[in-house]
């Protein structure tokens, strides 16, 4: 604190020169700790001012606003996320369920394809060939053969490798020594390829007064080989039901 | 002498350092070095009217620290911290202004 103004013999100026040359004295040095605080200190805050001035005259009415606004923003963007998460998640859901469904439909193409005859099969199975003389097999013996290897689990079967015999095939009697299949005309020796379990298909060729011996008592011969891989190439284009419709679900 | 290069030195070493305030000292770190400057200011005329002292100049200097400090630490409290710190701001500058006049009359007689 300045104190009162005392007679001014020597001038201030002749002082102040005079401390500029003085090299060192104790009020010098006091004098200097303090202003270089007092610099330090200045600059310190002059920096920290730069770094955030923007909010430095805001008032704490200000402020809180804000904040406020700030809390608000906020609010709406995790709205708008958990928003956009229940859309993936619904998203997700939607493209696993139609996945799953695909799934099921390719399945079930698969399986319907091979039971109708409209895609080729392979797999284990038999290979029965039955053969005889003239006119010992026919349509009476083919029918027994192909009903038994059904009932034994054949999943597809064809026969001389020309007809793919399906849920509705019918089978006649041809001229001479042959055969019709769903109109195609096929002659022994009948070689039947049946897909299924090869023992039981076996079984059920030889079982107990049945195709084989259906076959053996008309003078035919019948041959079962079981094989690891049976393919059957041949398909039949379906036909849409004319009358039948089928019954809306639900 | 030295004292220009204290403050030259104080200065530097701001510059280089540049710490961070401490959370607490923030509000009253602007108040106190205007207050420090009213004491350096006051120094200096005293100095120039041949009176200085430097006990003298270093109580003033720290109490106007505290003082300051203390001001603005009581307006936080009430809730006027704003207000009182302007007030202090004013006071402070006002009496720079009268101490520069006294230092200006004495080194250039106007």
């Amino acid at each position: 604190m300045p104190e009162q103004e005392v007679p001014p013999e020597p001038s201030g100026r002749d002082r102040l020169i005079r401390a500029l040359k003085t090299p060192y004295s104790r009020s010098q040095l006091s004098a200097a700790v303090l202003l270089g605080v007092l610099g330090f200190a200045a600059v310190v805050q002059v920096q920290a001012n730069d770094q955030d001035d923007q909010y430095v005259g805001a008032s704490q009415q200000d402020l809180i606003q804000l904040i406020n606004s700030q809390a608000l923003a906020q609010e709406r963007v995790e709205d708008q996320i958990n928003t956009l998460e229940n859309a993936r998640d619904a998203l997700l859901n939607d493209t696993l369920a139609s996945q799953t469904a695909l799934d099921l439909a390719r399945s079930q193409v698969a399986a319907l394809g091979i039971l109708t005859g409209i895609r080729p099969a392979v797999g284990p199975g038999v290979r029965v060939t039955v053969d005889g003389p003239p006119l010992s097999v026919g349509t009476q013996q083919l029918l027994t053969g192909i009903q038994e290897l059904r009932s034994a689990g054949a999943e597809a079967m064809q026969i001389n490798e020309s007809v793919r015999i399906v849920g509705n095939s019918a089978i006649s009697d041809g001229p001479g020594d042959s055969v019709i299949i769903d109109g195609t005309q096929v002659s022994a020796p009948f070689v039947i390829d049946a897909i299924g379990d090869p023992t039981a298909l076996d079984k059920a060729v030889f079982f107990p007064e049945g195709f084989a011996e259906d076959v053996e008592a008309a003078d035919g011969r019948v041959t079962v080989r079981k094989l690891d891989r049976v393919e059957i190439n041949t398909t039949r284009t379906p036909t849409p039901p004319q009358y039948a419709e089928p019954v809306p679900e639900g | 002498m030295i004292g220009a290069l204290g403050l030259a030195l104080g200065v530097v070493l701001g510059i280089f350092l540049s710490p961070d305030v401490p959370f607490w000292l923030e509000p009253y770190l602007p108040i106190a070095v205007v207050a420090a400057l009213d004491a350096v200011f006051g120094a200096l005329r005293a100095f120039l009217d041949g009176i200085f002292d430097d006990k003298v100049f270093v109580i003033s200097f720290v109490s106007n620290v505290l003082i300051a400090a203390l001001i603005v630490y009581l307006g936080d409290q009430l809730g006027v911290g704003g207000q009182l710190s302007t007030g202090v701001i004013v006071v402070l500058g006002i009496r720079i202004f009268s101490n520069v006049a006294a230092i200006r009359r004495h080194l250039f007689h106007a």
